[in-house]
């Protein structure tokens, strides 16, 4: 007749194709939490999702007039902050919202079977809808103020692409431990703090490269900075959106060519890391009604 | 006909923490963690034919949840094997995925979601869901202002309009008033029609007795009694009264009580099963704490069907108890016994001659088992002798 289950205690092996396809055929559940999400977040308001996109349209407005008074060191820096921060929220919610997402839904996890992987998805997917709402108010700005100059806007797609694996794996990864560990959640938010500060959001990459160089030791410490995969992927939507005009290696230390080559190579290990922590969360997802 | 879920030599163990370690810190102090094994399920096997409906009974505690969890994919099993044709739809709770701030609309669509429902398949049948459920005027309001009688029947009307060849249900028949849970077996029963396995947890044993073609009781997570709910339920009722006799079911005034009650095997106390051919008979304790005339005392028999086989009283007997005070012993010797093969439960009363007053009765709360002599099929025994005549 139909297609025949079968479940024993092994914990199964992660047949990713297999696996892939029925996350496919539960993608409605996938849908219906986002959409589930965002209804929520934005319920009992009246200007609903508005709200996702008056953030920025108010950071752009404070930090432009901030900068016009204080005459700081990167020119439109409001533009430059946000071609780095909407990407850096994109992960920085789904990590520490993620971590959360399978406690959150303790009720569902252990009252209805459906694949668990969809829990962090859509957690990532409702920030997703977020990055984009806010991304084409910040692409709007650019275009309203500095005219259609966006000629490097084919990197847009590899920083984007490396930015969702990257998350997509870390969050997948903490949401596993974090039904185990609860110190996850904890150490997600200061973690977060550290990288934060870590990566080339609310000062240039440029900068830092300049006076890590000039320092003994500097270009080793200089690489280990560059490790930090989601610098490749601000620096790659900073590239993309922003133009400080002068200076072509000012904020961003590298070309869009350069960039688009590492920003391959780091979603090609994110990619091998999403294979990992899918794994691993495969294995653990079995036991999270126990556990919860 | 092939079989819809086979359940093979399942157990499952919980591991119980005095103290659940959830941070890595309690973790690493505790050193080797103070877990306990629970085991929930232990090697369980039965299995579902395709279009047939088991009922897992079994006391609080018993594992049948879990059972039910087990092969719904929620829980994997510690060891063992289910083997499952077909899409599965739980109704483990329902509405187990509703969220209170959306509109009843938005948690059809969700809850359906969860049940294995797209989008379009739930366009399809959301004016039934809405129909079902009562809720025509409500669908647009937010859930968290619903009252639990209109969640619950929300929860069920999504639940029973899935498509799935498998069914589960957990103590979903007991919900709602009388004439919403009739609908609610209507349900089940145009399920049946339809060919869909099923599998319910219930308390309701009637309800089990109704429905179901099969049971399986679990107590302390093993299989305890299978078989036809009449013989799987009653053996329930009465482990039941073994675990606690305040569930008995009793009446009567207790002015003459039932104090207690013995059955002989051919004058020894009965342990085991009896042979048909062998005597048996019931010896039962009364006391009176005030004098009472002429009561009646008397004892039914019925099979594993819940069918009447044989039954007497002392009236009809032609014994006069008289005046009744203090203790007394009243023996009924049945003689050899003709039934064969099966378990019989007895039900003891204490009435007045008119029937007016009940004293105490105690509806079948003793068993015993008759045993068939090998390789006879034989419904009745009845003595028979034989000979040979030159003509």
């Amino acid at each position: 007749m139909s297609d025949v289950t079968e479940r024993t205690s092994e914990p199964p092996r992660l047949r990713v194709r297999l696996r892939a396809r029925e996350l496919y055929g539960y993608r409605e559940i996938l849908w219906n939490l986002v959409r589930k999400e965002l209804k929520v977040k934005y319920t009992a308001s009246v200007l609903g999702a508005v709200w996702s996109l008056l953030n920025p349209v108010v950071f752009l407005a404070v930090f432009t007039f901030v900068t016009k008074v204080l005459k700081g060191g990167i020119e439109d820096y409001a533009p430059f902050l946000l071609s780095g921060l909407l990407a850096w929220n994109l992960f920085s919610v789904s990590l520490s919202n993620g971590a959360q997402s399978v406690i959150a839904n303790a009720n569902l996890v252990k009252k209805v079977y459906f694949p668990r992987e969809i829990l962090p998805l859509a957690t990532v997917g409702v920030c997703l809808v977020d990055f984009v709402l806010q991304s084409l108010v910040l692409v709007a700005f650019f275009v309203v103020f500095y005219g259609f100059q966006l000629d490097v806007l084919w990197v847009y797609p590899f920083a984007f692409v490396a930015l969702l694996l990257i998350t997509v794996a870390i969050t997948m990864f903490v949401s596993a431990l974090n039904v185990r560990y609860r110190d996850v959640q904890h150490l997600i938010g200061l973690a977060l703090l550290v990288w934060f500060w870590m990566t080339p959001i609310v000062y240039a990459a440029s900068t830092v490269r300049t006076s890590m160089l000039a320092a003994a030791n500097g270009s080793i410490a200089w690489k280990v900075y560059l490790l930090n995969p989601v610098t490749w992927v601000v620096m790659g939507f900073q590239r993309a959106l922003y133009h400080s005009g002068s200076d072509p290696l000012f904020p961003v230390p590298y070309t869009a060519g350069q960039l688009a080559v590492r920003l391959t190579i780091v979603s090609l290990i994110a990619a091998v890391g999403v294979y990992l922590a899918w794994r691993l969360y495969f294995s653990m997802s079995g036991d999270f009604a126990e556990e919860l | 006909m092939g079989t819809a879920i086979e359940v093979v030599d399942v157990s499952k163990r919980f591991r119980v923490f005095r103290e659940k370690p959830t941070s890595l810190k309690q973790r690493l102090l505790s050193g080797r963690t103070r877990a306990e094994d629970f085991w929930a399920l232990r090697e369980v096997s039965f299995e579902v034919p395709q279009g047939g409906t088991l009922a897992l009974i079994g006391h609080n505690g018993s594992g049948k949840s879990t059972m039910l969890k087990v092969i719904a994919g929620i829980l994997r099993p510690t060891k063992g094997l289910i083997r499952e044709r077909g899409r599965i739809a739980g109704l483990l709770e329902l509405g187990a995925g509703f969220h209170p701030e959306l509109t009843g609309r938005e948690n059809v669509y969700l809850n359906s979601s969860f049940l294995g429902l797209s989008r379009a398949e739930t366009d399809v049948v959301y004016d039934d869901i809405v129909q079902f459920a009562e809720l025509e005027d409500f669908m647009d309001t937010a859930v968290k202002f619903y009252s639990s009688g209109m969640l619950v029947r929300l929860g069920f009307a999504c639940a029973v309009h899935v498509d799935p060849e498998i069914v589960l249900i957990d103590e979903v028949l007991a919900v709602g008033d009388e004439s919403f849970q009739a609908r609610c077996l209507d349900k089940v029963r145009s399920f049946q029609r339809e060919g869909r396995s099923i599998v319910i947890v219930s308390h309701a044993l009637d309800v089990v007795r109704q429905l179901c073609d099969h049971a399986v009781m679990l107590d302390h997570g093993r299989v305890h009694a299978t078989g036809s709910p009449d013989d799987v339920v009653r053996e329930m009722r009465l482990t039941i009264l073994h675990h606690d006799l305040e569930f008995a079911r009793e009446e009567g005034s207790k002015e003459v009580e039932i104090v207690d009650v013995v059955l002989l095997r051919d004058g020894l106390p009965l342990e085991g099963p009896i042979r048909s051919g062998q005597t048996l008979a019931i010896q039962i304790d009364l006391h009176a704490v005030e004098p009472i005339g002429d009561p009646v005392v008397s004892f039914a028999l019925h099979d594993a069907t819940n069918s009447f086989v044989f039954g007497d009283d002392t009236a009809r007997l032609g014994l006069d108890l008289g005046t009744v005070e203090g203790a007394r012993r009243v023996r009924f010797d049945l003689g050899p016994i003709p039934v064969t093969g099966g378990k019989y439960w007895l039900t003891l009363g204490v009435h007045s001659r008119d029937n007016a007053r009940v004293y105490h009765v105690q509806d079948e709360r003793y068993s015993f088992e008759v045993q068939q002599a090998e390789g006879r099929r034989d419904q009745l025994s009845i003595p028979v002798t034989v000979r040979m005549q030159d003509r």
